[in-house]
């Protein structure tokens, strides 16, 4: 594991310049209890890729985005058909059959697409690094949220 | 489009400059878009490690572009090209369109495409990195603490 890296805090600085004005997220959402986009995402990725083992996670609570958002997503994925491919081509599968959602409402995605004998020799979730705040005042993340929000 | 801000890190390069077009807004968007398209197929061929993302190495902004960062730094890596993609939001969008990529960070080998975040990481657990570089003829910082300490 790289502990140092997943560790690391640096100060979050929101002094840079922005290209366009900011946009202000709404004061509260109420969580939407159906989590649509978290469906969608496990449904296709069940259908296109037929995955031995799935775990789709909503991570949208570890950054600065508002709560009850589906922006920010880690998904690990077991699947035979990643048999043989590389890392790139696998995630490329995978961002293929998310291609709507990624360029709707979800922001990031974080990725783990294994083969069945690699979960069965290491079957561990990766976690993703702290948020530095980046999606604060980031007019595209504003956007996709509006997005997963219509 | 706006002129980015010239970095002056000792890890950092010059950055994307807009080009002029007379024509009409749409032509002038279109021959734009192309232009960026041409000229990050030069950027990402002028340095051997070139590396998209939000921030800069010396204050990133996102958590997955700092792991990125944080991972090259381990291996010894200071000398790459970085562009912030905050800068500027049609440059954004054209990094992922060329990468056919729809997140950020993206990391680039001699023009070559490797991945985001969760590849490099993958390829720092299982020694593929180390590998890579060497291809870039870059000796990596762990090789040779590794042979300081045998």
């Amino acid at each position: 594991m790289l502990p140092t890296v997943l560790r690391c805090l640096r100060p979050v600085s929101t002094s840079f310049a922005l290209s366009r004005p900011l946009a202000h997220f709404r004061p509260h959402m109420d969580p939407d209890p159906s989590r649509p986009v978290e469906k969608s995402i496990r449904t296709k990725l069940t259908d296109q890729l037929r995955p031995e083992h799935l775990e789709v996670h909503n991570e949208s609570h570890m950054h600065a985005v508002p709560p009850g958002s589906e922006s920010h997503f880690r998904v690990l994925v077991v699947s035979s058909q990643f048999e043989g491919l590389s890392l790139i081509k696998r995630h490329r599968l995978v961002n293929e059959a998310l291609k709507e959602e990624l360029s709707s409402c979800v922001h990031a995605l974080a990725i783990q697409a294994k083969t069945p004998e690699q979960w069965g020799s290491n079957p561990s979730l990766a976690k993703s690094p702290p948020c530095m705040g980046g999606s604060r005042g980031d007019h595209t993340v504003e956007e996709k949220l509006k997005a997963g929000r219509e | 489009m706006n002129s980015l801000i010239r970095t002056t890190a000792r890890c950092l390069r010059s950055v994307y400059m807009p080009r002029q077009a007379v024509w009409s807004t749409s032509a002038r968007f279109l021959c734009a878009a192309a232009d960026l398209q041409k000229d990050l197929g030069e950027m990402v061929k002028k340095d051997k490690v070139v590396v998209f993302m939000k921030g800069t190495p010396a204050q990133p902004m996102c958590g997955f572009s700092n792991a990125v960062v944080q991972i090259l730094r381990m291996h010894g890596v200071d000398d790459y090209a970085s562009y912030n993609v905050l800068e500027d939001s049609e440059f954004r969008e054209g990094v992922k369109v060329f990468s056919n990529w729809p997140t950020i960070p993206q990391v680039y080998f001699s023009g070559e495409f490797v991945g985001g975040c969760d590849i490099l990481l993958q390829m720092h657990q299982n020694g593929d990195l180390v590998e890579e570089l060497k291809k870039l003829g870059i000796s990596s910082a762990l090789l040779e603490a590794g042979k300081e300490s045998k």
